[in-house]
C-alpha cells in the first residue's frame, strides 16, 4: 500500500482561493434576503456635544423610508457588555448604546437610523433627519485627558480615568533606578492607528417573526462570542434564538473581534420590522466609528550599568480607549502590553503602570499584536537609546542582556506565564549575517562622508501567541473573566470523509488548508477528504474566535485532540474487526493494525463504515466516529525573532527609503511554510506602515483629519520593501506539535526595526528619538533642529 | 425627480439592457441588479481598488463610474476571466504565489494585473508595485502579489512556471 | 459612498454641451469623473445635471499643428502617457501622465477635466505653466485662447466662465536644446503632490537661454517661478548655481499646510524639487 504523502510541512497553495480569485466569495455584502432593507446611520459631526433635539419628520416622509429610530426607541436592549473587568482596579466602563442617547462623545458616534427600501434611499434619508446638538469642548490625548480642568467624557468616569492598572514590582524598579550608573529616558508616543481591513464592517440582521429567533451575518472574527454577548448581554434572551455567521471576511486585523451598535440595531429594526435589515458601513464610517488601536503616551525610564547590562525598566504609560470602553478594550494596554515589556531581555527589575483613558474619539481596543507591538517598540527603541547612551553596539546590548536557552520556562515577574521556549541569539546572528553587519558600518561611514545618511535598526522582539490559558486570562485580576479555550468537532462519515467544525475561523490566515493539513496527517487520510466548516454558530459547538494569533496553538491543537480521540476509538473498534485486543493495535497512516502486523490492517474508511453501519461493535462503543474537544492549553506560546531594516534618509526633503527588511522569525513548527511566509509579510507591512505612513489623526475639537483613504496613508505596492526572511525553529513544549503561532509576528517585530534604522541614520546628527510615524516633514525638522543644536 | 436612463450593455459576453436612475454607480449596477458580487468596494474615495473592472478592455474602477456612463460599453468582471473553464494565467499566479489572503481586493487585483499584463507582457518589479498603486492589499505586504503576476507574465510568453509546493 | 440625484444629458457636439450649460446654470460638465464623481459621493458636491462630454468626439485625440500640439480636452491621462507623438514632441506630459493616480484612475481621468477642475495639488498645472501651453475654451460668444499663465486664477478656480468649455491645450513643441523635467513629492494617500515642480529649459553652449518653471501641489493654485526663471537664464545650470538660486523662492504665508506637511515646509519643499526640477531638465536638454 502507497504511503500517504505527509502534508505538514508542505507549502501548498490554499484551498479558500478557488472561490476568491473567481469572485465567488461570499462576504455579508454579497447577500440579498427577501424583504432586505437597508440601514444608513445619522451620525454625530461632533466630537463632543449634547443631543438637544431630533427632528425625524422629513425623513420619515422621503419616498422609500421605512422607519426612522433614535435612541430613546431602543431603551428596551441594553448597552454593549464590557467583556474585560479587571478585579482589584478601579474599571469604569462606559460602553456605548446601539444609538447615542442624550449625548455624543466622538465624531461619527450614531444618533439616528434610517431604514429604507435601497441603500441609495436610505443615504438621501440621513441627510434629512435634523439633529439639534450643543457642542462641548473636547480632549482626544490620552494623557491631557485626566489633566484638571479637562472636558468631562462621562459623568461616572472622574477625570476621564476608566481604569487604572500596574504590574511588575515598584519598589525594587525605584531602587533599581536610583542606584544605577546610567539612566535614559524618553516620551514615547505609539500613535493611533485605524486597522483598515480591505472589507469594511457590517451586518445583516434577519429576525423570524414564526419563531422568534435571530439571524445575523456579521463581519466578525468571533461570531460564537458574538451570539453569547448579543443575547445575554444586550437583549436579554435565550442564546440559543440567535444564530450568528461569519461568512468570508475580509480581513479583520482586530477590528472584528468586538461587538458593535450595528449588529444591535440591525437586529433591533428587524425585529421592528419584521424584514431582514443590512447596514454596511463606507470607508469614511469605518475610519470614524470602528475601533482604532494603540495610541499611547509613554514616559519611560530605563536603568543600567555602563558595560551594557539593563537592571531596571519603569514605564507610566497613558492608553487612549476613545469615547467608549469597547468589548475588551482595556485588556489590550495591560495584560497584552504592561506583562510583556521586558521583551527578550532578562530585566531584574521593571514595573509598568498604565492609565486607560476616555477621550472625545474613536474606541480603542485590539488591532494586529495588540498591545504587544506597543510594548516591543518601547523596549527596542529603549535599547537602542541605552545602547548610544554608553556607547555601544545595538547588538551588542542586546545579545548582553538576551534571556538564555537555560532559562526556560522563563518567569519575566510581570505576571505573565512563563515563555515556553526561545533561543534567541541565533535569530539575531542569522540576521546580521544577512546583512552583512560589519560592512555595512563601513558603508555607512562612507556615506556619511558624502552626506548620505543610511541607517540599520534592530528588533529583537518575543510575543504572545495562542492567548488561551482560560485558568490564566481569566483568573481574577486579569481581566478577561472568561476562558479562551477552543472547540474542535472531528467526524469521520460512512463513507471516509472526515468533517472538522472549529470555532476558529480564517479571515485571510489560510487556516482552513492549515487544519486540513494537520487532519490529513493525524488521520491517515487524503487532504482532499477533508473539510473544515467554520463561522457559524449551527456547526461548531463553541469558539471563542480567532485573534490572538490563537487559531493554530488553540483551534488546531483542539482539532488534533479530537483526531487522537477518533484514532482511539477506531483501535477499539478495528479490534474488534480483526479480533484482536485493543491494547494491541496501532494507528498509523491511517490504518489500524495490530503491532507487528501491518499486512493485515482495516482503513479508517472500513473503520468509520464498520462504526456508522453500528450492527457490529464491541460492547459499550457508541456508534459513529465522531469526537469533540474543548482544549484549553497549559500555556500561551512566545514566538521570536530578530529583524532588522536598513533605511536611507534624503537629508534635503526628510523622505525615509526603505532599503531592505531582513527577518529571522521561530515561530515554532511551521504546517504551511507559504502560509507563514505570507503572515509574516503581511504582519511587517504593517509595522513599516506605522512607522513609516500611517496616523489616525484627530485634531485638538475631535475631527479625525485622517477620515478618509484620501489622508490615511495604507501603503501601496510601491511603498513597501522585498521581505527577506529565514527562519530557526524552536518548538514549544505547550502543545503536542510544537507550533506556535505567525499571526501577529511581523506586525510585532517590524515598527522598531525601520524607527530604529531611522533614527540610527541621523544618529551622527545626534538624535537620540523621534515619534512615529516618521514622515518626511517629521524627519526633516529633526535634521533642522539637531543642526541648530550643534550650531 | 431625475428620470431613469435606460442602458444596454455586454457584461462577460452577455447582453444586459435595463433602466437605472443616473447615479447609480457601475459598481452597484453589477452587484445589485446583475448579482455579480465577485466587484467589491472598500472605499469611497477610488483609492483602494477592490473594485476595478474593464469596460472596452481598460481597467476602470468601477465605483468611480455611473452605470450610464458605460452605456454601449463591453464590461468584463471577475467572474468572466475563466475562459473554457480554465483561469485566467493571473488568477492562476495569484492560486499559485500565495497572493490572496483574506480574498476582498483580489478580485480588483487581478483585473488591474491583467490590464498591466495585456499592456506590458514583461514587467519588472518596480513596473508590476506601479501598475498596482491604485489596489490596496492590507495582508499580503504585496510581495506575492508581486511573485503572482511575474508567474502570470512567464506563462503569457509561453515560458515555464513554478507553483507552489513545486 | 452614494450621489445625490442628478439628470444625466450626454451630449456628441460640443454646441449641445454649451446650449444645455446656459439653459440649466447649475449643471457640471461630465467628463472622466474622477474628480467630480468622488465630490459627489462624499457630497461635498451637489449639481442637479451632468452633462456628459466624455464621447464628444472632436474633444478627444493628439495631433501636431505647425509647431504646436493640440490635444482634445477629452484624452484621458492613458492617452498621453502612450502617446508616441507626445514622447517625441512633448516629453514632459507623458511623464507626469505616468505619476497621476494610478492606471484605472488614468484610463478615466482626462487632460481637460483636471485643468478645469483645477485642484491646487494636481501635477498637470504646474507642467502646463512651464511649457508655456495655453486653453482654447469656447463658449456661446465664439472661442479665445487662454495661456496658461493666466488661467489658474485661484483654488478650484480657472478662467473658464460660467457656460464655457475647455476644449483644446495647445502646447508648443520641443525645439533644439530643451530639456523638460517634473518633480515632485507625493501625499502617501492620495497621491496628489504635496509639492511638484516642472521645470522646461532651453540650453545653449552649456548656457540657459531660457527657463520656465511652474509649482503646484503648495499654493492656492499652480503658479510660475518667475524670480527663479530670471535667476538661472544666462547662466550654466551647474549645482552651485542652482542650490544658490533656489532658496526661499516662496514665503510660506503665501502657501497651504495640513498636518501632513506644513506650510513652512512646503516651502522648503519647492527650493528642493525647484532645483532638482531644473537639474534634471538640463540634464536632458
Amino acid at each position: 500500500m502507497a504511503e500517504v504523502t505527509k502534508m505538514i510541512g508542505k507549502a501548498i497553495k490554499r484551498r479558500e482561493d478557488p472561490r476568491l480569485i473567481q469572485g465567488r466569495g461570499n462576504y455579508v455584502d454579497d447577500i440579498k434576503l427577501p424583504g432586505m432593507t437597508y440601514a444608513a446611520v445619522v451620525r454625530s459631526p461632533y466630537a463632543h456635544a449634547k443631543i438637544k433635539g431630533i427632528d425625524v419628520s422629513r425623513a420619515l416622509a422621503h419616498p422609500g423610508v421605512l422607519a426612522v429610530y433614535v435612541g430613546e426607541d431602543m431603551l428596551d436592549i441594553n448597552p454593549l457588555p464590557a467583556a474585560w473587568q479587571a478585579g482589584g482596579v478601579k474599571n469604569v466602563a462606559v460602553t456605548p448604546r446601539a444609538l447615542a442617547v442624550g449625548k455624543v462623545t466622538h465624531v461619527g458616534d450614531g444618533v439616528a437610523l434610517v431604514i429604507a427600501e435601497d441603500r441609495y434611499t436610505a443615504r438621501d434619508a440621513v441627510d434629512l433627519v435634523e439633529v439639534e446638538y450643543e457642542p462641548l469642548p473636547a480632549v482626544v490625548d490620552a494623557r491631557k485627558a485626566t489633566e484638571p480642568g479637562a472636558p468631562l467624557v462621562h459623568e461616572a468616569a472622574a477625570n476621564n480615568i476608566c481604569m487604572e492598572w500596574e504590574c511588575g514590582d515598584a519598589a525594587r524598579t525605584s531602587a533599581a533606578i536610583a542606584s544605577a550608573e546610567v539612566v535614559v529616558k524618553e516620551e514615547i508616543i505609539n500613535q493611533r492607528l485605524i486597522p483598515t481591513p480591505m472589507e469594511t464592517r457590517g451586518s445583516l440582521a434577519r429576525y423570524d417573526v414564526a419563531t422568534g429567533e435571530f439571524t445575523v451575518w456579521m463581519t466578525s472574527q468571533a461570531p460564537h462570542v458574538m451570539r453569547l454577548l448579543l443575547t445575554a448581554f444586550v437583549f436579554g434572551i435565550p442564546e440559543t434564538r440567535l444564530r450568528c455567521i461569519a461568512p468570508n471576511v475580509g480581513g479583520g486585523f482586530g477590528q472584528k473581534i468586538f461587538c458593535y451598535a450595528d449588529m444591535a440595531f440591525t437586529m433591533w429594526a428587524s425585529r421592528k420590522l419584521g424584514r431582514p435589515v443590512k447596514y454596511i458601513e463606507d470607508r469614511s464610517e469605518n475610519y470614524k466609528t470602528s475601533t482604532h488601536g494603540r495610541d499611547h503616551v509613554t514616559e519611560v525610564e530605563l536603568a543600567g550599568t555602563r558595560d551594557g547590562k539593563v537592571t531596571g525598566l519603569r514605564v507610566k504609560t497613558w492608553a487612549n480607549l476613545g469615547g467608549y470602553f469597547s468589548t475588551i478594550a482595556a485588556g489590550i494596554p495591560t495584560t497584552l502590553y504592561g506583562r510583556i515589556l521586558t521583551g527578550v531581555y532578562k530585566i531584574p527589575a521593571a514595573h509598568c503602570k498604565v492609565w486607560g483613558t476616555y477621550t472625545n474619539t474613536a474606541l480603542v481596543d485590539a488591532y494586529r499584536g495588540a498591545g504587544r507591538p506597543e510594548a516591543s517598540y518601547l523596549i527596542e527603541r529603549m535599547m537602542d537609546r541605552f545602547a548610544a547612551e554608553i556607547g555601544m553596539d545595538p547588538a551588542e546590548v542586546r545579545r548582553r542582556n538576551y534571556i538564555q536557552p537555560q532559562d526556560f520556562p522563563y518567569d519575566n515577574g510581570l505576571g505573565l506565564l512563563t515563555y515556553d521556549s526561545g533561543n534567541y541569539e541565533p535569530a539575531l546572528n542569522k540576521a546580521l549575517q544577512m546583512v552583512d553587519y560589519q560592512n555595512f558600518r563601513h558603508e555607512q561611514a562612507e556615506a556619511r562622508k558624502q552626506g548620505r545618511y543610511l541607517g540599520l535598526g534592530l528588533s529583537s522582539y518575543v510575543e504572545i501567541c495562542g492567548v488561551a490559558p482560560s485558568a490564566w486570562i481569566g483568573a481574577a485580576g486579569q481581566g478577561w473573566g472568561a476562558g479562551l479555550f477552543e472547540s474542535a468537532n472531528v467526524r469521520v462519515h460512512l463513507t471516509g470523509k472526515v468533517v472538522v467544525t472549529t470555532g476558529s475561523l480564517p479571515h485571510g490566515q489560510g487556516v482552513e488548508t492549515t487544519f486540513a493539513q494537520i487532519l490529513a496527517d493525524e488521520l491517515g487520510v487524503p487532504y482532499e477528504d477533508v473539510t473544515i466548516e467554520w463561522g457559524d454558530t449551527l456547526a461548531a459547538p463553541f469558539g471563542y474566535g480567532t485573534y490572538g494569533s490563537r487559531s493554530l496553538a488553540v483551534g488546531g491543537m483542539a482539532m488534533h485532540r479530537s483526531a487522537q480521540k477518533i484514532k482511539e476509538k477506531a483501535k477499539i473498534i478495528a479490534a474488534h474487526m480483526l479480533e484482536a485486543a485493543p491494547e494491541d493495535m496501532v494507528f498509523e497512516n491511517g490504518r489500524a493494525f495490530v503491532k507487528g502486523s501491518p499486512d493485515k490492517a482495516k482503513t479508517l474508511a472500513e473503520i468509520a463504515l464498520q462504526a456508522s453501519l453500528a450492527y457490529s461493535l464491541p460492547q459499550g462503543t457508541e456508534p459513529f466516529l465522531d469526537e469533540t474537544t474543548y482544549y484549553d492549553p497549559p500555556n500561551c506560546t512566545f514566538p521570536f525573532g530578530t529583524h532588522i531594516a536598513i533605511v536611507e534618509v534624503d537629508p534635503a526633503t526628510g523622505k525615509v527609503d526603505l532599503k531592505r527588511y531582513v527577518g529571522v522569525d521561530d515561530v515554532g513548527n511551521i504546517i504551511n511554510p507559504l502560509i507563514v511566509e505570507g503572515q509574516l509579510h503581511g504582519g511587517i507591512a504593517q509595522g513599516v506602515a506605522q512607522a513609516l505612513y500611517e496616523h489616525g489623526f484627530y485634531d485638538d475639537e475631535g475631527q479625525l483629519l485622517s477620515g478618509t483613504m484620501l489622508e490615511y496613508a495604507i501603503p501601496t505596492a510601491a511603498m513597501l520593501p522585498w521581505y527577506e526572511l529565514e527562519h530557526t525553529v524552536t518548538p514549544s513544549p505547550v502543545n503536542p506539535m510544537g507550533v506556535k503561532g505567525a499571526g501577529e509576528a511581523g506586525t510585532i517585530g517590524s515598527a522598531q526595526a525601520v524607527m530604529n534604522a531611522v533614527i540610527d541614520a541621523l544618529s551622527h546628527l545626534g538624535v537620540k528619538h523621534m515619534q512615529m510615524p516618521a514622515t518626511p516633514e517629521r524627519v526633516w525638522r529633526t535634521i533642522q533642529s539637531s543642526k541648530q543644536a550643534a550650531d | 425627480m431625475a428620470d431613469k436612463v435606460r442602458i444596454r450593455m455586454t457584461v462577460n459576453g452577455l447582453e444586459q439592457r435595463g433602466e437605472v436612475e443616473p447615479r447609480m454607480l457601475l459598481v452597484h449596477y453589477l452587484r445589485e441588479t446583475l448579482g455579480l458580487t465577485g466587484t467589491h468596494i472598500g472605499c469611497d474615495t477610488s483609492q483602494c481598488g477592490a473594485c476595478v473592472v474593464h469596460v472596452d478592455g481598460q481597467a476602470v474602477k468601477s465605483c468611480t463610474l455611473f452605470a450610464v456612463q458605460a452605456d454601449g460599453s463591453s464590461v468584463t468582471t471577475i467572474e468572466g476571466l475563466v475562459k473554457d473553464g480554465q483561469y485566467h494565467p493571473v488568477q492562476e499566479g495569484f492560486w499559485e504565489k500565495h497572493g490572496l489572503q483574506c480574498g476582498f481586493c483580489t478580485p480588483g487585483m487581478i483585473m488591474a494585473a491583467a490590464d498591466l499584463l495585456n499592456k506590458n507582457s514583461n514587467p519588472t518589479d518596480a513596473e508590476i508595485r506601479h501598475a498596482l498603486e491604485g489596489n490596496l492589499c492590507r495582508c499580503t505586504g504585496y510581495q506575492n502579489i508581486v511573485l503572482a503576476v511575474q508567474y502570470a507574465a512567464a506563462k503569457m510568453r509561453g515560458e515555464p512556471v513554478t507553483g507552489a509546493a513545486d | 459612498m452614494y450621489t445625490n440625484q442628478f439628470s444625466y444629458h450626454r451630449v456628441n457636439t460640443v454646441q449641445e454641451a454649451i446650449s444645455l450649460l446656459q439653459k440649466n446654470p447649475d449643471a457640471r460638465l461630465l467628463a472622466g469623473g474622477h474628480s467630480l464623481i468622488p465630490a459627489m459621493k462624499l457630497r461635498l458636491s451637489d449639481p442637479s445635471a451632468l452633462v456628459d462630454i466624455s464621447r464628444v468626439a472632436e474633444l478627444k485625440g493628439i495631433r501636431q499643428r505647425g509647431n504646436t500640439l493640440v490635444i482634445g480636452a477629452m484624452t484621458t491621462h492613458s492617452e498621453i502617457e502612450d502617446s508616441a507623438l507626445l514622447k517625441q514632441l512633448c516629453p514632459l506630459l507623458p511623464e507626469v501622465a505616468h505619476i497621476i493616480g494610478d492606471p484605472a484612475v488614468r484610463n478615466r481621468g482626462t487632460l481637460g477635466g483636471s485643468l478645469a477642475h483645477a485642484d491646487p495639488a494636481a501635477d498637470y498645472p504646474a507642467s502646463m505653466l512651464a511649457l508655456g501651453a495655453s486653453m482654447k475654451i469656447v463658449g456661446s460668444n465664439g472661442d479665445r485662447v487662454v495661456d496658461a499663465d493666466n488661467f489658474f486664477t485661484g483654488m478650484f478656480a480657472t478662467a473658464i466662465g460660467s457656460g464655457e468649455i475647455l476644449t483644446e491645450i495647445h502646447v508648443p513643441v520641443k525645439t533644439a536644446g530643451v530639456g523638460m523635467a517634473y518633480e515632485t513629492m507625493m501625499h502617501p494617500a492620495s497621491r496628489y503632490a504635496i509639492v511638484g515642480v516642472a521645470a522646461m529649459v532651453r540650453m545653449s553652449g552649456g548656457v540657459c537661454q531660457e527657463a520656465r518653471v511652474g509649482m503646484t501641489g503648495a499654493g492656492h493654485h499652480a503658479m510660475r517661478l518667475s524670480g527663479l526663471e530670471a535667476a538661472v537664464t544666462g547662466k550654466p545650470l551647474d549645482a552651485a548655481t542652482l542650490s544658490a538660486a533656489c532658496k526661499s523662492l516662496v514665503r510660506p504665508a503665501d502657501l497651504l499646510g495640513d498636518h501632513f506637511a506644513s506650510a513652512d515646509y512646503r516651502a522648503h519643499l519647492v527650493d528642493v524639487y525647484a532645483q532638482r526640477a531644473l537639474a534634471a531638465a538640463a540634464g536632458k536638454a
